[in-house]
């Protein structure tokens, strides 16, 4: 199993640096997958995480200058490592300047995920900063339990009002209840709505969009021939909804969310190559 | 003890003072005149990172502040030069009594200089008035407009706080510009505690976070760094060397030395022996001393390695050694012939010419629990003679003193 990376333009250093940022927002520790193309922070939805799951998926090609990876079979060229994303976004957090960064999967007392950085420095030779993050290798038998979810069989699909403004919404939503109501309808319009036994506030978000779902593609039929006007609710922490708000550095260029009556609500956030996926589910 | 500090950085103007002198009767009236108050502010700051108490002491010299740690494995002083004030009267100390000392709460002298901008930009003026028959110490700002803020502080007649230390009997000395030690320090999690400082191959410097003992090295990130020689001012470092200290502490005096643009000498020796780091102004100096943690193993850990350095649990007796030689952080020397200086020559070995009465004045002020790391005490090598590192003969001595009391 061998794993080498390297990112030299500070663009695709800083861009790959707040993803990192986003996902240790989301996940206190995440599964990392690597494939010849592409990498994925994986949080699969334990109880643990109070049921909430994420996905991001970005290719390696729009960050790095270089990168090798050898899975732990020829058949199955994959490599799965449990990580502290905070650690690397820690790592990566100081090298906003660097040089050079490189990422490598060594074990030398523990598997770790080596990021040596390079930083200008006064004198002749740079600066070298490495960080050792400890990581889990994932056995090939435990692969299955972080598989791509499904979209699931929504009522209704939404694009996002800007993020930022939902954000500032739901803060102060958040001073007055644990809970958040999300309901939005076909017709472009949502609601984001806490009540308490005091207090009932509704914001009314209208003109949204609702995203074009091809149904041939085997895609969600719920939503089909459905009123719409007829909302379609569902109560979620409002803690977790905060976390991506407040935690999300990717800057979608689209963002939406899916809405299954009652039961989850999953987001989808999409920047260029990377997207985002995060599901929260309903309380009863 | 009255000081004038201005608020820029007026030197022109010294010998103006308020014409408020010393009452006789006052045993030391020592008003300060600041010459710059942020670069006080900024020192208030630094010291807040290391002890809840401030220590003011007046001396012919300047004026000192000072800060030691709850554990007494760090001690801070900043001596303020009377050229650093537009006016610096100590007050009188005959050749009976000395100069009045006190002890104040960092947080009520930190208020006052909590936010160093705004200070910056208003105050014009800063006085430093110890009124000891007042039992007041008096803190007041000019600032525009005409505007006077004056801060009346409860303060506590104390001994002199005192770390004995020398520079000199250092092995490794390193000189390197504020920044580019900030610039390293960046990169550990603001909340780690001790860093370990190595040299390695080429004669690059290292700093790396110390993983304690219990930590599983599978959970622990590690970091570490490689500073190149040349991008220090000097670097006499005995080649394998590594010494292990607190980081917070260490924080605190960069960013003053940073912010003051001044730059930084790191004097250490064997770990466990203490470590001393310097700046030096035309009329400030500081120090900062630090325990370090003692390697109990030998030198044979290399630091390019991603281990974790493992080492012996303190014997339970260590403890007791610790806290006896805590004791003798705090005593006063009575011996006012000494410089009240913050160096520390070496060659006054001080334990031996305290009296016991002078260490019940301060029973109170020893903390109950000693530091669970295995830091030494300030004064474990501090007492040693240079060339003989007799453990025992140093704990002998203090233990003494602290059984004394008792």
């Amino acid at each position: 199993m061998r794993f080498r990376a390297k990112i030299v333009d500070l663009a695709c250093l800083n861009h790959f640096s707040r993803i990192v940022n986003t996902i240790a927002k989301l996940a206190k520790t995440c599964i990392l997958r690597l494939t010849v193309c592409k990498l994925y922070f994986i949080l699969s939805d334990k109880v643990a995480n109070g049921g909430a799951s994420m996905w991001c998926e970005l290719s390696q090609g729009n960050f790095f200058d270089e990168f090798q990876m050898e899975g732990a079979a020829a058949e199955h060229n994959e490599i799965y490592l449990e990580l502290v994303p905070e650690n690397l976004s820690r790592a990566l957090k100081t090298a906003q300047n660097a040089k050079a960064v490189k990422i490598k999967l060594t074990n030398k007392h523990c598997p770790c995920l080596r990021v040596a950085v390079e930083l200008p420095s006064l004198s002749s030779s740079s600066r070298i900063v490495t960080h050792d993050i400890p990581v889990g290798v994932i056995p090939r038998r435990m692969w299955n339990d972080f598989r791509e979810p499904s979209v699931p069989d929504f009522d209704v699909s939404i694009y996002l009002p800007v993020l930022k403004t939902m954000k500032s919404v739901v803060e102060r939503m958040k001073n007055l209840s644990n809970f958040i109501v999300i309901e939005a309808n076909l017709n472009g319009e949502m609601n984001l709505k806490i009540e308490t036994d005091l207090v009932s506030v509704t914001t009314h978000f209208k003109d949204l969009g609702n995203p074009p779902w091809a149904s041939e593609d085997g895609c969600p039929s719920s939503a089909q021939g459905r009123d719409l006007e007829s909302m379609t609710e569902a109560c979620i922490d409002i803690k977790k909804l905060l976390q991506l708000l407040a935690g999300q550095q990717v800057n979608p260029t689209k963002a939406l969310c899916n809405i299954v009556h009652k039961r989850v609500v999953h987001f989808i956030l999409l920047h260029e190559e990377v997207s985002l996926q995060y599901f929260i589910p309903a309380v009863a | 003890m009255k000081c004038v500090i201005a608020g820029g950085n007026v030197k022109g103007e010294r010998g103006l003072g308020p014409g408020e002198r010393s009452v006789p009767a006052e045993p030391c009236l020592t008003p300060h005149t600041l010459s710059s108050s942020p670069v006080l502010g900024r020192a208030v700051h630094s010291l807040s990172r290391i002890g809840d108490e401030l220590y003011l002491e007046p001396t012919e010299s300047g004026l000192s502040l000072r800060a030691v740690n709850s554990s007494r494995s760090g001690f801070a002083s900043f001596l303020f030069a009377p050229l650093f004030f537009q006016l610096y009267e100590p007050g009188s100390a005959g050749p009976e009594t000395e100069l009045f000392r006190c002890k104040v709460h960092m947080k009520s002298f930190l208020g006052i200089f909590r936010s160093l901008p705004s200070l910056e930009k208003s105050v014009g003026k800063c006085l430093i008035l110890l009124k000891p028959r007042a039992s007041r110490l008096v803190l007041q700002l000019h600032c525009k407009y005409g505007v006077t803020k004056t801060h009346n502080l409860a303060f506590q007649e104390c001994e002199r706080l005192q770390a004995v230390f020398d520079t000199q009997s250092c092995a490794s000395h390193l000189c390197a510009p504020a920044r580019l030690l900030a610039d390293a320090v960046v990169h550990f999690p603001p909340m780690l505690a001790e860093v370990t400082l190595g040299t390695g191959p080429g004669g690059k410097i290292s700093l790396r976070n110390y993983v304690e003992d219990e930590a599983e090295p599978s959970k622990t990130m590690v970091t570490e760094l490689w500073l190149a020689e040349d991008e220090f001012q000097s670097v006499a470092v005995t080649p394998g060397s590594h010494i292990t200290f607190c980081l917070k502490e260490f924080r605190g005096l960069l960013s003053f030395a940073e912010a003051s643009n001044l730059p930084l000498t790191i004097h250490f020796d064997e770990p466990g022996r203490p470590m001393i780091f310097t700046l030096d102004d035309t009329v400030l100096e500081v120090h900062l001393v630090l325990a370090t943690l003692s390697d109990l193993q030998s030198n044979s850990q290399s630091p390019s390695t991603n281990g974790v350095s493992h080492l012996p649990a303190p014997s339970d007796d260590f403890a007791d050694d610790l806290e006896s030689y805590m004791v003798a952080m705090e005593t006063g020397e009575g011996d006012s012939e000494r410089a009240p200086s913050p160096t520390f020559p070496l060659h006054t070995p001080w334990p031996a010419q305290r009296e016991p009465e002078e260490e019940k004045e301060e029973e109170g002020a020893v903390p109950g629990t000693p530091p669970h790391k295995k830091f030494r005490s300030l004064f474990f090598g501090s007492v040693m003679t240079p060339g003989r590192p007799g453990v025992a003969t140093t704990q002998e001595v203090l233990a003494e003193d602290s059984e004394g009391e008792s």
